[in-house]
């Protein structure tokens, strides 16, 4: 009886693949779009699973900038409309998704991205490919610098800025002795040796006194803590963020490690992350961040209203970034007149945007937005962790000179 | 690192181990009796922790908080029974292993469940009331909660030990660890038993989830987090042994304590910082542990295990008729770039193709070897990046890179493949994801050389293949010629004695197999055509990462393989179709993409316990006899 | 009324069928000998009555059809079953072993009560098991682990045994005892019913044979005729 039970089986089943690819094949096929007062496509990409805390209000700030924009009329008399899709949180599907945004759903351009790897893995894609690409939120030095292309652009300010916002703080709290905690992958180890480098630079006596780097998202938060209070530092540099972050502050309070130690804290001063902390939040700690309930800029002002009229919801950091991304999207194409992608790398250079933040400019040097952050210490308001003490850093003014990066950046 | 501070971090690492022995000894339980490798077991931990926060904010104070523990352990149990009644029970008879896909899919539901329910952010609970302080020890601060932690450990071990030992209850769980069958012929309800078990199990998970609550957030990224982990504690302390569980989650936990403690040390000049072995502490520590004492810490060799599964039918040549059908999809396939209309069908259809030879050279090793692998993704990523360094740092053209990707990934699988031959069953399936984990480790850290945590960048095919059409016949090409050669394989001398080793090692020894040299082989063959799927991958993607060699790779090929049904060469060509295009649809369809994706794995669990490739067999049986076709397959007529 | 009675059973192992429609009938205290060469499906046969195995055809015990019931439930209408490669538990004390098998008094169809094992009695049925209550299953001899496994079984207070080769591969000595106690059951109003290939040990028990060739039944009759027809012997049991 089995006799004919495999080769039935395999029959059947290599009837069913091909039926699956050949049916795949014909209903993948469309209609050629229609050019004229066809909304303009917008392919968006993100790791949505993967980092929900950060990417739920970023998909929020993007759907009230994209409303806003079609409310006004959309950009060059036609519609914006974007085209989401989840990236799989690891390059490989990202690489597809792009494609598939691309060559099925005929997207103008590309844009997203939160995590490095995946960040870098499109930003390959759209140079071999030319397509253009707004890298959203990923980080790393190299998709502007050392990977960078003149098909990508990229928003968010990069570790490199990020640390150097919160060097003149650094700096000023004199002090000698240094531990560094940082999560073990490139984002991590790059803030490090950014923040060792200009520190040394600026007080050559410093003193790297400890330096923890746990896995990404399994901190062993007491033996860490331990360590680095073990090795008597004055100060403390972290970059820990999420769930590693939360850990690590609850145990560093309490085992007392962060007393009468000066804590600087990248991106700590983010709502993503300073909201799950509550009222335990470490006040005093020297930060990044955004600070939304207290920042009364008219620009600001605006966006929070309009924000939580339609969310229901305040913004986190995220908002901001999805927000701004969908605004230069639309300055860049009325810019370039057109979605083609030369135009429209061509119009990002020196692009002026207005946002939440402020007037903000895309370096036709390096690509990179001058989008700043505001710099200041975690504090309470009555439960609610924010931030004290801040003012907002321009972007422009922490990133290195033309010359200097058109050395890191690859030829064209 | 001074004696006081030493001594301190042994503390610290007995706070740590408690939590990982409550979720591992849950899990030990669960495989010993059921044979189940829960992969939801994480899913349980990670529940735990979100209904102890709501209950110790919803309900606040000392009882909403210490309560909270005990209910939410109580409501993962429950959670469990639910799972094991509805779930589980209709798939005890399925082929081994096939059980990982129904619990695969109920991570993935559950997570998405978890993201709905409570949200995406991280929810920081309450301090626990009474033990939110620190006490002075050796001039430190030790919090006291980690000291009722280090209680806890012990106490449930010796609650866990008495239950065994000393109650009918316990007294059946290792009978039935044993031999299932036995005692389902004593008169002993074995689904009773598997329900109660799989509720105990899911109750440590639960309870050591909600524990965490005074340490950590509940965080949706908890239930991979510790997955592995315990199933590292399990095989490290032996399998079923509780005691071993609690030995093993002490040992990992303290060596990780040592690294970190250790924090940068200097070896001459060479600065290295022990924190960052922290990363792959564990899984050195269980291929040091196995290659030593092969069954574990404080395991036993198994006496014979009876599986419940049926015997692997033979595998025959193709027929006429499949090698007809076979011929028409090549065909079709090799017509496809001329009949898309849209170039992304080209994209997906290399996606397919790779995961089809990723999967047959899992299924290669797996059915006829019977040497089950956990972690096959060190062979895909061992080839994709020989290729992607021969390209970029070699600046070697294409058919080297190509050429290189398997002779890397072969010489990967000999070496691996001596040691894990030496093992069997699970801890053999283990020591290859620690070997994956590690050679993971070694590429994530090696930033000079691999980019690191980014990667490797720029590999892009050479002409004539740098169009989409010209690169997805090469894939063609190449996949097909993979999957003829392991068919060829199968069917030659070679792979009647991988057969024959697999069914009855004793047997094969006698009639003069070296079961090991073969099976050593059989490692290598699929180490080295697993190679040419990720050079190929490589160069679909233009640039490549650690995540080519992660965890979550390896399941994918297990989920592939087990979809497709593991005894059939045909299934995993199956199993990796449709669910590269599952995966690449559901994401277009709902924001929930996970849920439903593990939503429609566990249909096809349900409607085809034994993968699809069991399809036509099922459809015979509905046609030949009602009755039958409705019962729970359990193999021929 | 007939104990067992077993019609047109057929039964698979995997793939591959072993029985072809066998009939069987065992009476209240009756010893039926299944015999056979290796491979005529005697131990598949009892493997099938008590629901091991792929089957079909109709199994009734007690006038009750358990041809679709799990082993479980089989086991506790009373049907004990005692496999040939003893499947103790080897990490379990003997008196654990003994505790696995524990089941409720049961009565016989006409009211009688079923004899109830304690561990006490079946120590005084097996003294050698006696002084062994805490040894490790798995540390005991071939025959210990024979009289356990059969032990083990008794201690469900069956109606009725399925014994699979008890006398294979143990010292003389346990083959006597092993006959000793299927007596003493039989004494006690248990059927039993034994797969064996050992003529001798079967003309010690049994009141009747039936004799399989390739999952048929080639003969039936009683144990006293079977020893006189040589011509039987020769062509379904001689090697």
């Amino acid at each position: 009886m089995t006799v004919v039970r495999r080769p039935i089986g395999a029959f059947v089943g290599a009837a069913f693949a091909a039926a699956v690819l050949i049916s795949g094949a014909f209903s993948l096929a469309r209609p050629t779009p229609a050019v004229a007062q066809e909304p303009i496509k917008i392919g968006e990409l993100n790791s949505y699973k993967a980092i929900p805390a950060f990417l739920d209000p970023y998909r929020k700030g993007w759907q009230l900038a994209l409303e806003e924009i079609n409310a006004e009329g959309g950009v060059l008399g036609r519609k914006l409309e974007v085209i989401s899709r989840d990236d799989g949180g690891n390059p490989g599907d990202a690489v597809r998704t792009a494609d598939e945004l691309v060559a099925r759903e005929g997207v103008s351009v590309l844009a997203g991205t939160f995590l490095s790897h995946v960040g870098l893995a499109v930003t390959e894609y759209a140079g071999k490919r030319k397509v253009f690409f707004l890298a959203a939120e990923p980080l790393t030095d190299k998709i502007t610098w050392q990977n960078g292309n003149r098909y990508t652009y990229r928003l968010r300010p990069s570790t490199y800025m990020q640390v150097a916002m919160l060097m003149p703080a650094a700096i000023a709290a004199k002090k000698q002795r240094w531990a560094i905690v940082y999560p073990n992958y490139e984002y991590g180890q790059s803030a490090a040796s950014w923040f060792k480098e200009m520190l040394k630079k600026a007080q050559p006596d410093v003193e790297f006194v400890g330096e923890q780097a746990p896995p990404l998202g399994k901190i062993d938060a007491g033996a860490v803590v331990q360590a680095i209070a073990d090795t008597k530092p004055d100060a403390i540099f972290n970059v820990l963020f999420g769930p590693d972050l939360a850990k690590l502050v609850r145990e560093g309070e309490t085992r007392g490690a962060f007393e009468n130690r000066t804590v600087v804290s990248l991106l700590g001063g983010e709502p993503e992350y300073l909201d799950p902390l509550g009222k335990e939040a470490p006040a005093g700690w020297i930060v990044n961040g955004y600070p939304w309930k207290k920042i009364s800029t008219p620009e600001h002002t605006a966006f929070l209203n309009a924000y939580q009229k339609r969310w229901n919801d305040h913004p986190r950091l995220g908002s901001i970034v999805g927000y701004n991304t969908m605004k230069s999207l639309a300055a860049g194409i009325e810019k370039a007149g057109s979605t083609d992608p030369e135009k429209l790398a061509d119009a990002f250079a020196g692009l002026e945007v207005k946002g939440p933040f402020g007037t903000y400019h895309y370096r036709a040097s390096d690509h990179q937005s001058t989008m700043g952050a505001y710099v200041g210490t975690v504090a309470l308001d009555g439960d609610d962790p924010t931030m004290a003490d801040f003012h907002y850093v321009d972007g422009a003014t922490v990133l290195p000179s033309d010359d200097e990066v058109k050395k890191m950046r690859p030829a064209e | 690192m001074s004696l006081d501070a030493f001594l301190f971090q042994a503390l610290n690492g007995l706070g740590a181990a408690s939590g990982l022995f409550l979720v591992a000894a849950g899990l030990s339980l669960i495989f010993g009796v059921t044979r189940i490798v829960n992969m939801a077991h994480g899913s349980f931990y990670m529940l735990g922790a979100y209904l102890a926060w709501t209950f110790a904010t919803g309900l606040g104070g000392a009882f909403g908080w210490w309560g909270g523990i005990l209910l939410a352990a109580a409501g993962v149990a429950a959670l469990g029974v639910l799972v094991e009644l509805t779930l589980l029970r209709r798939i005890y008879k399925a082929p081994e292993l096939f059980q990982l896909l129904a619990t695969f899919a109920l991570l993935l539901v559950i997570n998405d469940a978890t993201l709905w329910l409570w949200g995406p952010e991280d929810l920081l609970a309450p301090r626990a009331p009474g033990l939110d302080g620190a006490v002075d020890i050796l001039g430190r601060k030790f919090p006291s909660y980690d000291l009722f932690l280090i209680a806890v450990g012990p106490l449930v071990l010796s609650a866990a030990h008495l239950t065994l030992t000393r109650t009918r209850f316990g007294r059946l769980v290792r009978a039935a660890t044993q031999d299932r069958e036995m005692v389902g012929a004593l008169g002993v309800n074995q689904s009773l038993l598997f329900t109660a078990v799989f509720a105990a199990g899911a109750f440590l998970a639960g309870l050591g989830g909600a524990l965490q609550i005074a340490r950590e957030p509940a965080a949706l990224s908890m239930d991979l987090g510790v997955l592995a982990d315990a199933f590292v504690v399990v095989v490290v302390g032996g399998m079923g042994s509780i005691p071993g569980a609690w030995l093993a989650a002490v040992l990992i936990a303290e060596v990780k304590a040592l690294c970190i403690g250790l924090g940068v040390v200097h070896v001459g000049d060479v600065a290295i910082n022990a924190s960052r072995f922290t990363l792959v502490a564990e899984f050195l520590v269980m291929a040091v542990v196995l290659i030593v004492r092969p069954y574990g810490l404080l395991g036993r060799a198994p006496a014979i295990v009876r599986a419940v599964a049926e015997a692997e039918t033979p595998l025959r040549p193709a027929s006429p008729w499949l090698r007809a059908a076979g011929a028409v999809v090549l065909v079709a396939l090799a017509l496809l770039p001329l009949l898309a209309s849209s170039p992304y069908t080209l994209v997906l259809g290399v996606d397919v193709l790779i995961a089809v030879l990723f999967a047959a050279s899992l299924q290669f090793i797996m059915g006829p070897g019977g040497l089950h692998s956990f972690g096959h993704a060190a062979y895909f990523g061992l080839g994709a990046y020989a290729a992607a360094l021969a390209v970029a740092k070699l600046g070697a053209p294409m058919g080297v890179a190509l050429v290189l990707a398997p002779v890397a990934s072969g010489l990967g699988a000999v070496l691996f493949g001596w040691f894990c031959v030496r093992l069997s069953g699970v801890y053999l399936a283990m020591l290859t994801l620690a070997f994956a984990q590690i050679v993971w480790s070694v590429v994530y850290q090696w930033e000079e050389l691999t980019g690191g945590s980014n990667g490797v960048f720029g590999i892009w095919p050479a002409p004539p293949f740098d169009s989409r059409a010209g690169f997805y016949w090469l894939v063609l090409a190449l996949v097909t010629a993979g999957v003829l050669f392991l068919r060829m394989v199968m069917h030659a001398p070679f792979g009647y004695a991988l057969r024959a080793c697999r069914d009855s090692p004793l047997r094969a020894e006698a009639v003069g197999i070296d079961v090991r040299r073969v099976q050593w082989a059989a490692f290598a063959i699929a180490g080295t055509v697993c190679g040419v799927a990720g050079g190929l991958f490589a160069f679909a993607k233009g640039s490549i990462s650690p995540e080519t060699i992660s965890i979550g790779r390896s399941i994918d090929g297990l989920v592939m393989v087990l979809l497709g049904g593991i005894g059939s060469p045909t299934g995993p060509l199956l199993g990796a179709s449709l669910y590269t295009l599952l995966q690449d649809s559901v994401a277009r369809w709902t924001d929930y993409w996970r849920a439903l994706l593990g939503a429609i794995v566990l249909v096809l669990v349900l409607v085809f316990p034994g993968g699809l490739s069991g399809i036509a067999a099922r459809v015979r049986d509905l046609v030949r006899g009602p009755l039958r076709g409705l019962l729970p397959r359990r193999g021929a007529p | 009324m007939s104990m067992l009675e077993v019609k047109t059973l057929e039964a698979w192992y995997g793939a591959a069928q072993v029985l072809f429609g066998l009939d069987l009938t065992v009476g209240p205290g009756e010893v039926l000998a299944l015999m056979g060469r290796n491979g005529a499906g005697k131990s598949t046969t009892l493997k099938a009555v008590m629901g091991l195995v792929e089957r079909r055809g109709s199994v009734r015990f007690l006038g009750r059809e358990v041809s679709r019931l799990a082993p479980f439930r089989i086991a506790r209408l009373g049907l004990g079953f005692v496999p040939e490669d003893r499947r103790i538990f080897s990490d379990l004390t003997v008196m654990e072993n003994l505790d696995i098998g524990r089941q409720p008094p049961r009565s016989f169809p006409d009211g009688r009560p079923a004899p109830a094992w304690t561990p006490e009695k079946l120590f005084a049925l097996f003294p050698n098991l006696a002084g062994m209550r805490d040894r490790r299953g798995g540390a005991t001899s071939g025959g210990e682990q024979q009289m356990l496994t059969l032990a083990r079984t008794l201690m469900g207070n069956p109606l009725m045994v399925l014994l699979d080769e008890p006398s294979e591969g143990v010292a003389p000595v346990i083959v006597e005892e092993m006959a000793r106690t299927i007596v003493a059951l039989k004494r006690e109003g248990i059927s039993v019913v034994l797969s064996e290939q050992n003529i001798h040990f079967a003309a010690l028990v049994a009141d009747r044979a039936v004799v399989l060739e390739k999952g048929e039944v080639r003969w039936r009759g009683s144990m006293a005729t079977l020893l006189a027809d040589a011509e039987a012997q020769r062509a379904f049991l001689a090697v």
